[in-house]
């Protein structure tokens, strides 16, 4: 007991010099880090800064139990319709972030069950066949990826695992480029799509530096190759002291992570636009609406509302809730 | 003006089953080829093996780093100073991007993994000789050792002609030796650290060799055999890079000293005009002239028959 009480007096006297040594010199915090001060309790040792991580993180547990949480509005009861002057719209993120998203697509156009008529041709599956291909190379890669970059070449399982993720990749790029081959046809950035083209151009770039890394993760023969061969494109245009292809580890990091990401992220925003504007019509197609003949009740009702542009009737409605467009 | 497609007809059409079919059939088709085919794998090519393979290449690449006339030594950024790097008319983007991968050809490939060689006198005396002498002598001495190499048989230090080379013979040899030991590779890779993560160096100093690139021209990969679309063996390599390659066959980027500039150059412009197609006044209608969309679209223009074109669109 005499024993720990001069073990800790001592540490208090320690920590006291070493509060002072903190004070005097001018990179006192290279010396806290560089010192490694620790504390005695007992059988427990601990250095100063876990003590300092838990007692901040113990302090401001405890500020937060006990200071009051501020709060503003109106109550309005769970039974009754949230008026739209109840909604602080000027103020709220959340309604502002809300209302953007629900203008992203039209109403049941997310994933609606009918598809315009002129969508009847075998050249529309190549989009769906290309999103099936992502889904599967990723996939192919996740499981590539449990064991190891290496794990193929010493392992007949890993390496038929390496064989599904190449093959995936090679239909990938097949059924893309048709895809693409198709929409060009289709001209198929007509009608405000451009932003749709941009992101399946973009997609498909991407997917190119992504194979690229891919192949330079490797680690054989084709790794050194291309690697060594790629370099020389990407030094001359400066790229290259950046992004350096014969550091294979920060190319696996490239083709694991960062551009699968990205890729994944401008893939998703290519198929809202697709959703937002709908399939692009034939060219040179009449809108149906100026054309009807009037014996159809359905058509007559669609023939008496003109169809109003998607983006026009987001705005009447963000009106109606007070809601700047 | 195209006419807004939720004003069209419809008629039902699942596109959730639609993605998982196309899912299976992705999925079946992959596996498919991946049992039936499996895929490349050829091994790496070691220093060691390379050593093995073509010891005379390893010498006559050693000395060239010494001498300060191998393909690493005079490249630019981002590795040295050696040459201003290519550039694209006033463009001279390699050598803005500095020097950020700094490699000392000489010291990095070859003097600093022989000072390892700490047990070998020879190593060591040449060393020596090495650091006390100037920079010219050095420069004298291995140039003069890699024109012998070139000029004897086979390029077999053995049957070198008499002449000045300082302690090179040695030093070279001595790089032989590491790499026939098989610790070549560690020493470049993992000079000052544990994890060796960064094949930079050993890489540089095989590519700076022949043997590589006699490897890699054996199964048609080299530059001008349109090598950036194949593959090792018989499968099928990277077609989509077709028009990355195409530059590369043509003059004037075939007698270029600045084709890779050039070319990375004349991609980009290229990707450009193909991402923002939709804007670019005439190509954006040269799907119309071409007509494909009349077969896409067969069934559509036989019901609805198409309006008059519009003067724009």
């Amino acid at each position: 007991m005499a024993s720990t009480a001069i073990g800790y007096c001592s540490d208090v006297v320690r920590f006291q010099g070493l509060l002072q040594a903190l004070v005097a010199r001018p990179y006192w915090m290279v010396s806290v880090i560089a010192a490694a001060y620790y504390f005695h309790w007992g059988v427990v040792r601990i250095s100063l800064g876990n003590v300092l991580v838990i007692a901040s993180m113990l302090v401001i547990f405890v500020l937060a139990l006990v200071l009051p949480f501020p709060t503003h509005g109106n109550v309005v009861d769970a039974e009754e319709p949230i008026a739209p002057a109840a909604i602080a719209v000027g103020r709220s993120w959340t309604v502002r972030v809300r209302t953007r998203l629900s203008r992203v697509v039209p109403p049941g156009q997310a994933l609606p069950d009918r598809q315009p008529v002129y969508v009847a041709s075998w050249i529309y599956v190549f989009g769906v066949l290309s999103l099936a291909g992502f889904v599967v190379v990723v996939a192919t890669g996740f499981v590539l990826a449990i064991e190891g970059a290496t794990w193929w070449h010493t392992s007949s399982t890993g390496h038929f695992v390496n064989s599904t993720h190449l093959w995936s990749v090679e239909l990938f790029f097949a059924v893309m480029v048709m895809h693409l081959w198709g929409k060009f046809f289709m001209a198929a950035w007509r009608g405000g799509r451009g932003i749709t083209w941009v992101t399946g151009m973009v997609a498909f770039f991407g997917s190119i530096g992504t194979a690229f890394t891919g192949y330079l993760t490797q680690s054989n023969f084709d790794s050194q190759w291309i690697s060594t061969q790629a370099k020389d494109g990407l030094n001359a245009s400066g790229v290259g002291a950046f992004f350096n292809v014969l550091n294979g580890s920060q190319m696996l990091m490239w083709h694991i992570t960062l551009l699968p990401l990205i890729v994944g992220i401008v893939v998703v925003m290519h198929v809202i636009m697709i959703r937002r504007h709908g399939v692009v019509p034939p060219i040179d197609a009449e809108s149906p609406v100026a054309a009807v003949a009037f014996e159809d009740a359905a058509v007559e009702e669609a023939a008496t509302v003109a169809p109003v542009p998607f983006e026009d009737a987001a705005v009447e409605e963000a009106a109606t809730v007070g809601v700047a467009p | 003006m195209t006419p807004d497609s939720h004003a069209f007809p419809t008629r039902p059409y699942d596109l959730v089953k639609e993605f998982v079919i196309a899912l299976g059939v992705m999925a079946v088709l992959t596996l498919i080829l991946a049992a039936v085919f499996s895929s490349p794998d050829d091994k790496a090519i070691t220093l060691q093996s390379w050593a093995k393979a073509t010891p005379n290449d390893v010498v006559a690449t050693a000395t060239a780093e010494l001498a300060g006339t191998s393909t690493s030594a005079g490249y630019g950024a981002p590795y040295n100073h050696g040459s201003p790097g290519q550039n694209i008319g006033p463009l001279s983007l390699q050598r803005w991007a500095g020097v950020r991968i700094p490699i000392d050809s000489a010291k990095d490939l070859v003097t600093d993994p022989l000072r390892s060689l700490s047990g070998d006198p020879t190593v060591a005396a040449a060393l020596t000789t090495w650091d006390a002498a100037t920079p010219e002598k050095q420069q004298a001495w291995a140039g003069s050792y890699s024109d012998a190499l070139t000029a004897a048989p086979d390029g077999n230090p053995a049957a070198v002609a008499a002449g000045d080379y300082g302690p090179v013979p040695a030093l070279a040899n001595g790089e032989l030796s590491l790499a026939l030991n098989g610790g070549l590779e560690g020493l470049l890779a993992a000079q000052s650290t544990f994890y060796a993560n960064d094949s930079t160096k050993p890489l540089v100093l095989l590519a700076d060799g022949s043997y590589l690139e006699s490897q890699a021209r054996a199964q048609s990969l080299g530059g001008n055999q349109w090598g950036m679309m194949n593959e090792t063996g018989n499968y099928p390599g990277q077609p989509w890079l077709w028009g990355y390659t195409f530059w590369y066959q043509v003059k004037p980027f075939s007698t270029s000293g600045n084709a890779d500039a050039l070319i990375w150059g004349l991609m980009a412009v290229l990707s450009l005009v193909l991402i923002l197609l939709p804007w670019i006044p005439g190509l954006r209608r040269l799907p119309r002239y071409l007509g494909v969309h009349r077969l896409i679209w067969r069934r559509s223009y036989t019901t609805s028959p198409p309006r008059r074109p519009p003067s724009s669109q």
